[in-house]
């Protein structure tokens, strides 16, 4: 019987005080978790709920079939998946050359420019938004200055319509892309390129076989967050789509404002989420999530 | 000059005259990503009705215009006010949460992570409306305290990666002797790792300032009555016309994010 | 100066247990500290060495055990009320503060009167040779310096046991053989019982009372240093000090024998089953021709088959009759050095009863 109460020497205790000090430390992050759960995950878990409640109160799926069966949520969902794939083609198309650009200067002139890319993803996208409303209307800057240079003679209507809305869109995303790429580009070992030169590689294909490849994984990570922000994005397109390009962040809001109908808003924001989640998630597999979270800031 | 075009601009012999393509390409991303963030600045000083640029007369109509609404004064009151309480609260609730993810052994630290930085994945009009449903129930409806709680949960994710970033770039070893020296661990972390990733802190806090700050789309669903946020108001303002008083607002919120992000530089890069 | 002898005080550590999932980290452990002694854990890294030393500073919680400090128990208490020092292997000293600041730092938490702090900071400093260096800034300092500090700090407050983590394996091998001596005067000045963790054993022979070996979370041997290295318990704690040759041998009437061989040896003969002979190669000597050797010595035939010159020394590898390659380390000095064997001599190696040594060759 020694040996028993010897071999479990203070065993209890211990286990308890562990105990104690796992549940105080892990403590520390409740407050935070327990707003996050009552401001965002319950909310969320209602919506999920009255998405599967009908007009009469009983469960019923007529939310999730109304997508199916009306022709307005088809175009719905296709302007919203247009208009994020052209806003994510057009970021890489624009933000990959410049990131590029900012990796090769040196450090100072590219914190300089850095501050190029910082100040605009910063800036209220309220503000941004309603400057590109200004520039690109019929008597904007844009069209001013470009009859001037004799571009064109007559305005060229560019706001409240699908122009518009992409050229919002892409100057708010653009941060979102050039800073993981540029990190990506910034943690290449120079000597990767210079190692392809030697052995005979040309600038064009160095770059295209050795430093290329090395950045995809920034870029992926970048192309993935700018994509998913376009999914539920509403400010930019509510405000230079002109009622003209409605995504489905856009439909939900109007459910609910216009039409007090909280099953079908739900149930489209449910398949949003679902949508982003799925993507998410696929993602993951490739890569790690946390670096996404981390890399627009 | 000519000599520059022809100087190696990489260490695989491409001439910087060879790149132009790549530096006027730049140069256009330049301009395109600065100009639309400053170019309402000169146009709020206009004399006209019209928003023109350059302004043919300059005057301050549109800032004495806002300065004298009750309306714009009571939205900005309320901005500030709960952008600075954003700030109060999500600091310190997201210092704890990073700490606490970076000390505790627990199996669920991970799905906590997860789960914390959760708000900047959901679309934000999820966000607006779970929001403004259960404030609704729970009467915080157009409160000060309903928007700080639902700013504060979008404004957690970055004060858990800026300050979690900087414990992993912490030796934890630190804290460890500081508590072998007889400081318990609460005394440690104010004493010792605190002081060490102050810049992260303040540089996580500003941030989470200006993510209250500009929000417009949880505003646009719980703020409003009493307490309507000046994101808010522009939106709806937006909508209807391009009202010249919105470019004199705008730049003053540009003004403030160019303080709030330089500040947030300096720290930032103090706290590498 | 004089530094206040402190009273130190022992350490029994009790059948202490401590797992990650299904690995022994500690494998029920029990050890005593002798008052003001100098013990070192010695294991290579994963051997649960640094783990126990975070056991005794209350950083690792085992899953049970008895751990008293003189009469009290203390395995529940939590590290800072403790009262151990501890220095770490990177130091860990807290960089926004001076070096005066540092060493105040467990004065300042224990409520000292503010002159009684500069005071006793400065007696630290100059304990550890760095008087008037109080107002330096951490990062201003060298390796040494930052070691020095760690220690001051880790001694200021007379506590009566102090536990190091591997604290010089940061350093340079000359000032690491300089600080080991310092440390172990340090020791012997200050007078607490001291807790070294170490993978090196050589630092661990230089400095110790007495060291413990451990490996998968068992204490091997706890010995002094000449035991240790003269009479190890087994054939890992032989192998993790020092070099030698092994040879298998078995029992055979009151000794032991090396094939049809009989060996002499003089100290005892363990009771296991697979026994070994333990050659170290500083203890082998080289017969030459017309030499007379003791008629109890051992006696091998071997063929050389390298020879290395390594300035101070030769090594010397021969094979002996059943295939086994013996290391023999001979002094390079007059007829030594013209002497020096060349591959292919056939040479014949001597050892005297008293370098024989037979271990438990179970391994561990």
């Amino acid at each position: 019987m020694a040996g028993t109460a010897i071999a479990e020497l203070n065993a209890d205790g211990l286990r308890r005080d562990a105990r104690i000090e796992r549940l105080k430390l892990f403590g520390l992050s409740s407050p935070a978790l327990l707003l996050v759960l009552v401001i965002l995950v319950l909310p969320v878990g209602w919506l999920f709920y009255l998405s599967f409640v009908g007009a009469d109160g009983g469960f019923s799926l007529e939310n999730y079939a109304r997508m199916i069966e009306q022709k307005s949520y088809e175009r719905i969902f296709t302007t919203t998946f247009e208009v994020s794939l052209l806003t994510t083609g057009l970021a890489i198309l624009i933000g990959y050359p410049f990131a590029y650009f900012l990796s090769q200067l040196p450090g100072r002139l590219a914190n300089l420019f850095m501050i190029a890319v910082l100040l605009p993803f910063w800036t209220s996208l309220l503000v941004r938004t309603y400057a590109w409303l200004v520039l690109l209307q019929r008597e904007g800057l844009i069209n001013k200055s470009a009859m001037a240079f004799g571009l064109w003679d007559e305005p060229v209507r560019m706001v409240h319509d699908m122009t518009g809305t992409l050229v919002g869109m892409v100057h708010i995303m653009l941060p979102f892309l050039i800073l993981p790429v540029y990190g990506a580009m910034k943690s290449i070992d120079v000597d990767l390129v210079k190692a392809a030169a030697n052995l005979g590689a040309s600038p064009t294909r160095a770059f295209w076989t050795v430093f290329c490849p090395l950045t995809l994984p920034g870029l992926f990570a970048g192309a993935l967050m700018v994509f998913i922000l376009c999914l539920g994005f509403f400010v930019t397109p509510a405000v230079l789509g002109g009622g003209k390009v409605i995504m489905v962040s856009m439909k939900i809001v109007s459910n609910i404002q216009l039409f007090v109908n909280w099953g079908a808003a739900s149930a489209l924001g449910v398949v949003l989420l679902a949508l982003t989640v799925a993507i998410l998630w696929i993602a993951s597999r490739f890569l790690n999530l946390t670096q996404i979270a981390g890399s627009g800031h | 000059m000519l000599n520059w075009f022809q100087s190696p601009a990489t260490e695989t012999q491409v001439t910087h005259g060879g790149r132009l393509w790549l530096y006027a390409l730049a140069a256009l991303v330049i301009l395109f990503l600065v100009i639309p963030t400053f170019i309402v600045i000169p146009m709020s000083f206009s004399d006209s009705q019209y928003l023109e640029f350059p302004p043919t007369r300059w005057s301050l109509r549109w800032y004495e215009h806002y300065v004298d609404s009750p309306d714009w004064m009571l939205a900005t009151r309320t901005s500030l006010k709960v952008a600075v309480l954003t700030m109060v609260v999500a600091t310190p609730l997201g210092v704890l949460a990073a700490y606490a993810l970076h000390t505790a052994k627990v199996a669920f630290v991970r799905l906590a992570f997860v789960l914390l930085i959760t708000p900047m994945m959901v679309p934000l009009v999820l966000v607006a409306i779970g929001a403004f449903y259960v404030y609704v129930k729970l009467d915080l409806l157009y409160t000060v305290t309903g928007l700080v709680f639902a700013h504060t949960v979008l404004a957690l994710p970055l004060v858990v990666i800026v300050v979690g970033s900087a414990f992993k770039s912490f030796d934890m070893a630190q804290e460890d002797a500081a508590r072998s020296l007889g400081a318990p661990r609460w005394k440690a972390f104010l004493t010792v790792t605190l002081p060490q990733v102050r810049f992260a802190v303040v540089t996580a806090a500003l941030l989470s300032f200006l993510t209250s700050f500009d929000e417009v789309v949880v505003a646009m669903f719980v703020s409003g009555g009493d307490n309507p946020t000046l994101t808010r108001n522009m939106f709806n303002a937006l909508r209807d016309q391009i009202d010249p008083t919105i470019a004199a607002i705008s730049t003053i919120m540009i003004v403030i994010t160019v303080v709030v992000m330089t500040l947030a530089q300096i720290f930032g890069a103090r706290s590498k | 100066m004089t530094a206040r002898q402190t009273e130190a005080l022992p350490i029994r550590v009790s059948h202490v247990t401590k797992t990650y999932g299904s690995v022994h980290a500690l494998d029920d452990v029990s050890l005593d500290v002798v008052s003001g002694e100098f013990l070192t854990l010695l294991g290579p890294s994963g051997s649960g060495k640094t783990t126990l030393l975070m056991v005794l500073a209350g950083f690792t919680r085992p899953d049970r055990g008895s751990l008293k400090f003189g009469d009290r128990e203390v395995i529940r208490t939590p590290p800072h009320l403790r009262d151990v020092g501890m220095t770490f292997q990177n130091y860990a000293l807290f960089p926004h503060m001076t070096v005066a600041g540092n060493v105040a730092y467990p004065l300042r938490l224990r409520n000292v009167p503010k002159a009684e702090i500069t005071e006793r900071v400065e007696r630290a400093l100059e304990t550890v040779q760095l008087g008037g260096y109080g107002s330096r800034r951490i990062g201003q300092l060298s390796g040494g310096q930052r070691q020095r500090v760690a220690l001051a700090r880790s001694i200021v407050f007379e506590p009566r046991i102090l536990l190091m983590d591997e604290p010089l394996s940061a350093l340079d091998k000359k000032l690491r053989d300089q600080m080991q001596i310092e440390l172990r005067h340090l020791h012997d000045k200050l007078g607490m019982t001291t807790v070294y963790v170490t993978h090196d054993q050589r630092e661990a022979l230089t400095m110790s009372d007495r060291i413990a070996v451990v490996n998968h979370g068992r204490i091997m041997q706890l010995a002094t240093p000449r035991e240790l290295y003269d009479r190890p318990a087994n054939r890992f704690v032989a192998d993790f000090i020092g070099d030698s040759t092994f040879l298998p041998v078995r029992r055979s009437g009151r000794g032991v024998a090396f094939g049809d061989m009989a060996l002499t040896i003089n100290g005892p003969v363990p009771e296991a089953d697979n026994l070994l002979l333990m050659i170290r190669p500083e203890r082998v000597t080289l017969v030459r021709d017309g030499q007379s050797v003791a008629p109890e010595s051992n006696q091998f035939a071997a063929t050389v088959r390298e020879v290395v010159y390594q300035g101070d020394s030769y090594l010397l590898q021969s094979e002996l009759v059943d295939g086994t390659l013996l290391t023999m380390r001979g002094a390079v000095r007059g007829a030594n050095l013209s002497a020096m064997p060349t591959i292919g001599d056939r040479v014949t190696l001597n050892l005297a009863p008293d370098d024989a040594a037979v271990i438990d060759g179970s391994g561990c």
